[in-house]
């Protein structure tokens, strides 16, 4: 089931928040590097343009009570040759213009004698930058004040301060892009540990029930533990089921052996017909419930065991004969002989025994249930492509139409069974060993005539 | 047969011995591993049918106890609680066989008489009538010196007859004694194996008599 996605991707709010926070330290970058840029025009230029101005001042001076303006022209070619833009003067001494353009705007008063005054104004329809330097002379004992000033237009400028903000923006957007790309990549490798523990737990069995143990970053320890806490908390509450299982199987057992005793007892000493019908039919059911009871219980066992199996190394041979003696009074009940073909001595394989001999009681017993009186069943162990076969070939009624699926699905049961006592765990039992064994369950009509075939087939 | 039956619940242990004694064995019944231990020390039996959970211990422990002290009595465990690593444990203690509860009677006697087999030479407890010999215990029977073998249904059914000559037996009687109740037993399938007994003990001292509508009967010639 796809859970619910609600709250957006993780990796999206990383990667936008990141990219935010890149938008923001490029525009940054761009507007200090172009506000330095123009600084360091504007300071060239009113550097130049005072140079120029404190030139013209320092060209002024009195002759016989007159003051003689004398312009060194070399001055505005130097300024020139920074740059292409026009240049305006106008000398004001005492409030009057005397020399230069009259319409430069101008405003002596502002103008302090020690240090130069800068001011941007419009002229002749350009921005212009101004500077203005005062001198103050003393002629014929009348004090005079002379204030320079020295204009130029600001293309240059212009032109320096937008030259920089295009470098500027370049290598701005230049390093936006190259975040968005290192954005990109550390968004995938923060979220990769995710999608780790995610491989991991979609990697697992249906039946692993381990904690987790690979490494994890700490931002990520509290989800794998408390996902490590939920699967205990499952695998504590399988046990129990399990666990309830067992016990509520042997709690039904010793009840169910004392109708089925008690049962004996009145069919051996009563003498009415119609008790001893009911009679049978107690012990029927009796025996019934306690198949169930325990298939039920080894169904839960080998459920259980599957989960944490103790593989070792098993001689099959051996494992067969022993299972065999085990079923043989049982057969010789029904006067059904049980055969083990002989063939090899031993047969190792790796495999948990306590399970397989749980599968190969399964069969035989099934073998013994479904067969007639005074048959055979035969139990041959041989290695077929290198592989392990146990089988089990009796001369019963077989299966029929079922398919073998059909059959160890779950209290599922032959159709041409309905009066033999079963509980259709049985194959259940077996297939889910093989399975653990990654084997083989094959069922087949016996080759030799009528009956059945069950195989178990395991890997050497 | 003498049996020991050790098992806690007292209602399913009388059922159990009334059931045993029914067949015509003997049974001590107790309910704990030191009246068992008591009751071992002076007397003899031919198997002892033990419970794995008991008040005063495991019946494991008492089981290994006995090993130990090389008493080699045939044990067959009987319990409820049947974990399928409990089987292999309870077989490498030194038990016979086990069986879970709620078992079947016959089931019973087929795993005493496999035991017993197995064990044989350890008692002799034959019993005859005429030329014919019988240990009830391992159920082999002689003719005239000459050893028979019968198959189980053919050897239950003597045995029933056996311990019982001259008595007749309905053929219905025979029918429950000799299947047990998953099987689908029949009248004629009695006759099929009456009829192979009778072949069997053909040049014996017994004869085998059909009284009509009544049963059958065991009786000796001589």
């Amino acid at each position: 089931m796809m859970p619910r996605v609600s709250s957006g991707s993780i990796r999206l709010r990383l990667t936008t928040q990141l990219v935010v926070v890149a938008a923001v330290l490029s525009i940054v970058f761009v507007y200090s590097v172009w506000s330095v840029g123009k600084n360091t025009a504007e300071t060239t230029q009113d550097k130049v343009l005072s140079a120029a101005a404190a030139s013209i001042a320092d060209a002024l001076r009195t002759e016989r009570g007159e003051l003689v303006v004398d312009i060194p022209y070399s001055t505005f070619s130097m300024l020139e040759a920074i740059s292409d833009d026009r240049i305006f003067y106008r000398i004001i001494v005492n409030g009057t213009t005397v020399t230069g353009y009259e319409d430069l705007p101008a405003d002596p008063s502002l103008v302090d004698s020690r240090v130069p005054h800068f001011s941007n104004n419009v002229f002749v329809g350009e921005d212009v930058r101004t500077v203005a330097v005062k001198r103050s002379f003393s002629a014929l004992g009348v004090p005079v004040d002379v204030v320079v000033f020295v204009a130029q237009t600001r293309a240059g400028y212009t032109r320096i301060a937008s030259d920089v903000l295009s470098v500027a923006a370049w290598v701005g957007s230049g390093f936006f892009l190259f975040a968005i790309v290192l954005c990109l990549v550390a968004s995938q490798s923060a979220l990769r540990p995710l999608r780790e523990v995610a491989r991991a737990v979609e990697r697992r069995g249906p039946e692993d029930l381990r904690p987790m143990r690979q490494l994890t970053p700490v931002e990520i320890a509290p989800l794998v533990s408390a996902l490590n806490g939920f699967i205990s908390r499952l695998e504590s509450s399988l046990i129990r089921a399990e666990e309830f299982i067992a016990d509520a199987a042997h709690c039904l057992r010793t009840p169910l052996a004392m109708i089925r005793t008690n049962a004996e007892i009145a069919l051996r000493t009563t003498r009415s017909t119609p008790s001893r019908q009911a009679l049978r039919e107690i012990l029927k059911a009796a025996d019934e419930s306690s198949r169930s009871t325990g298939q039920l219980l080894d169904h839960a066992t080998v459920t259980f065991r599957s989960d944490n199996m103790k593989v070792e190394r098993v001689d099959v041979v051996s494992l067969v004969a022993d299972t065999i003696d085990r079923f043989e009074p049982v057969a010789e009940m029904k006067g059904i002989k049980l055969l083990s073909t002989p063939g090899r001595t031993t047969v190792d394989c790796r495999a948990d025994p306590v399970l397989l001999r749980s599968a190969l009681g399964n069969i035989i017993d099934n073998a013994i249930k479904y067969s007639p009186a005074d048959s055979v069943i035969r139990v041959s162990t041989d290695l077929p492509l290198d592989r392990i076969r146990i089988s089990v070939c009796d001369q019963g009624r077989g299966f029929g139409e079922k398919s073998c699926e059909m059959l160890t699905g779950r209290f599922t049961r032959g159709d041409n069974v309905e009066d033999i006592i079963g509980s259709g765990l049985g194959l259940t039992i077996v297939a889910k060993v093989v399975d653990s064994h990654q084997g083989e369950l094959c069922i087949a009509s016996n080759p030799e005539g009528a009956g059945t075939c069950v195989s178990i087939i395991l890997p050497h | 047969m003498r049996f020991l039956l050790v098992e806690d619940n007292k209602r399913l242990s009388k059922a159990v011995a009334t059931r045993l004694e029914l067949d015509g064995h003997v049974v001590d019944d107790v309910s704990d591993i030191d009246t068992a231990e008591t009751m071992l020390g002076v007397a003899e039996y031919d198997m002892i049918l033990l419970d794995l959970m008991l008040p005063d211990g495991s019946g494991s422990d008492f089981l290994r106890s006995l090993r130990s002290k090389d008493n080699g009595t045939p044990v067959i465990v009987i319990t409820a609680r049947t974990e399928l690593t409990d089987r292999v444990d309870t077989l490498d203690l030194g038990a016979d066989d086990f069986l879970v509860k709620p078992f079947a009677f016959p089931e019973l006697q087929a795993r005493c008489r496999a035991v017993l087999r197995r064990k044989r030479g350890r008692s002799v407890n034959v019993a005859k009538l005429g030329n014919v010999a019988f240990d009830i215990l391992d159920g082999t029977l002689t003719v005239n010196g000459q050893v028979v073998t019968l198959r189980n249904q053919e050897l239950r059914l003597f045995e029933i007859l056996f311990c019982a000559p001259q008595r007749i037996h309905s053929k219905a009687h025979l029918v429950d004694r000799l299947f047990s109740f998953g099987d689908s037993g029949s009248e004629n399938a009695v006759e099929v194996y009456i009829a192979r007994l009778r072949k069997k003990l053909r040049g014996s001292d017994l004869r085998l008599e059909t009284l009509r509508g009544r049963g059958y009967r065991l009786s000796s010639n001589s």
